[in-house]
């Protein structure tokens, strides 16, 4: 006769290393963090290089423009570009009773970004566990050093928390996991196929995940001349909007490539600011107004027509 | 990870953790009917991934730190942060320079690396909060019984 073991659940509370009771102290933190926070907006894509840091680095700045508390996470550890883009000087983080301060930028909102922690602009990261072995702990180590950036640090109120992913569909699944219910994911494409292939598995996962609220946004969205003003596709044309058809979601904006965005990007000036007047700045307006619908008053998202 | 004592059915009860400076861990369970003790020995690898959750075997002697996790592992962040909790120290007291002799730094180099840099900030504010200039092994014996530091 087979001996029955008791199994782990049997077990109750009782045993262990203190480590269930260590991981539940992380998650209540990471919970009492987002209590003081309105509305997590999630940026991502699936592809990189389609623009994500450029459009959270500039929704931040129109949404602080309109009078809102606003914090971005630049959470692609390995590759941050939001200090830079939004104006954040590299100084000494401090870190007292609520957490660590994040940076202030020139853009009016706060930063937490791996880039503020690396000893100059040209400093790749580096861990102190041997690379040898990276495999083994590097993904649980960034997932850690993520919940670390969300709940440690000190936000103070905030009415938007604006969460930049790097490239990676998988990402996604890994910050619902510690935000299960961001107000919404806006996932960025351009219309070339290689990019909308790998959004559109990007929706899936986040459907997969339970996740509702999707927006799609279309960045390099064709190229407007600056001398006449004569729009010319850089890719195919109307992929942002068939895209959104396809997999059911809505197309909030089409943000067309404008060499200004560019410089002023890289000089850490928001184009919202910098530049309103132009077509790509203007089109991030309407994203931000698409986003304070959402927020003020969530509905289902289905799709909708080209803006 | 939970140990129970097939003999007794009684589950057993964490009592010890030890690092011993290469990497491994060991961390000791016991059953409080029989007396019976089990070690549990991890491989460098084992330990990394338990510890890059950012918990600690047998629990903690001091609270989680805000981004403990990140300061402890992060090879370039030495620098990145600085203290702002409680009383403000003075310009003096935040800037003085720290450092370790051969003895004290030999025992930091067999503490494992992925919370090396934690334990170094731990016993450097401890001496700087006190205005020790020059930290030896004594300094850290003072610092584990002062703040409880028991396993580093």
């Amino acid at each position: 006769m087979t001996r029955r073991i008791r199994t782990y659940a049997d077990l109750g509370d009782a045993g262990g290393g203190d480590i269930v009771e260590q991981v539940t102290a992380q998650s209540d933190r990471l919970r009492r963090r987002l209590a003081t926070i309105r509305h997590v907006i999630a940026i991502a894509s699936g592809k990189g290089g389609v623009g994500k840091s450029f459009i959270t680095a500039n929704v931040a700045a129109a949404l602080v423009q309109r009078g809102h508390r606003v914090g971005v996470v630049d959470a692609d550890l390995n590759g941050p570009t939001a200090a830079m883009m939004l104006g954040a000087a590299r100084t000494p983080l401090a870190v007292a009773d609520d957490g660590v301060h994040p940076a202030t930028t020139a853009a009016g909102c706060t930063l937490m970004s791996m880039d503020l922690l690396l000893a100059s602009a040209d400093s790749p990261v580096r861990w102190r566990e041997p690379a040898e072995a990276a495999f083994v702990w590097q993904s649980t180590l960034e997932t850690g050093a993520l919940r670390e950036f969300i709940a440690d640090t000190a936000w103070g109120e905030l009415d938007y928390l604006l969460i930049d992913l790097p490239p990676g569909t998988d990402r996604i699944a890994r910050l619902l996991a510690l935000v299960p219910h961001p107000a919404v994911l806006l996932l960025i494409t351009t219309p070339s196929a290689a990019a909308s292939g790998v959004v559109a598995r990007s929706v899936t996962h986040a459907r997969d995940a339970g996740l509702g609220d999707i927006a799609l946004v279309s960045n390099m969205d064709g190229h407007v001349c600056s001398k006449c003003g004569t729009t010319t596709p850089l890719f195919g044309e109307h992929a942002g909007t068939a895209l959104a058809e396809r997999m059911g979601v809505p197309l909030w904006a089409a943000v067309p490539f404008d060499p200004r965005v560019g410089v002023d990007t890289d000089h850490g000036r928001p184009v919202v600011l910098s530049a309103a007047h132009t077509p790509a700045a203007v089109a991030i307006a309407d994203l931000t107004d698409a986003l304070e619908r959402h927020t003020r008053a969530p509905t289902r998202l289905d799709p909708v027509p080209t803006p | 990870m939970k140990f129970l004592c097939l003999a007794c059915d009684t589950v057993m009860a964490f009592a010890e953790r030890q690092l011993p400076g290469d990497g491994t861990m060991a961390a000791v369970f016991t059953c409080a009917d029989c007396g019976r003790e089990v070690a549990m020995l991890t491989n460098p690898m084992e330990t990394q991934l338990v510890s890059s959750l950012g918990i600690r075997v047998g629990g903690r002697t001091v609270p989680e730190q805000p981004m403990e996790l990140l300061r402890g592992t992060l090879a370039s962040g030495g620098d990145a942060f600085v203290d702002d909790a409680g009383a403000e120290p003075d310009l003096a007291t935040r800037t003085m320079r720290v450092t370790w002799d051969a003895d004290a730094s030999d025992r930091l180099a067999r503490v494992p690396s992925f919370v090396r840099g934690m334990v170094k900030r731990i016993y450097s504010d401890y001496a700087r909060e006190r205005g020790i200039a020059l930290i030896t092994p004594d300094v850290m014996d003072r610092a584990r019984t002062d703040l409880g530091l028991e396993g580093m």
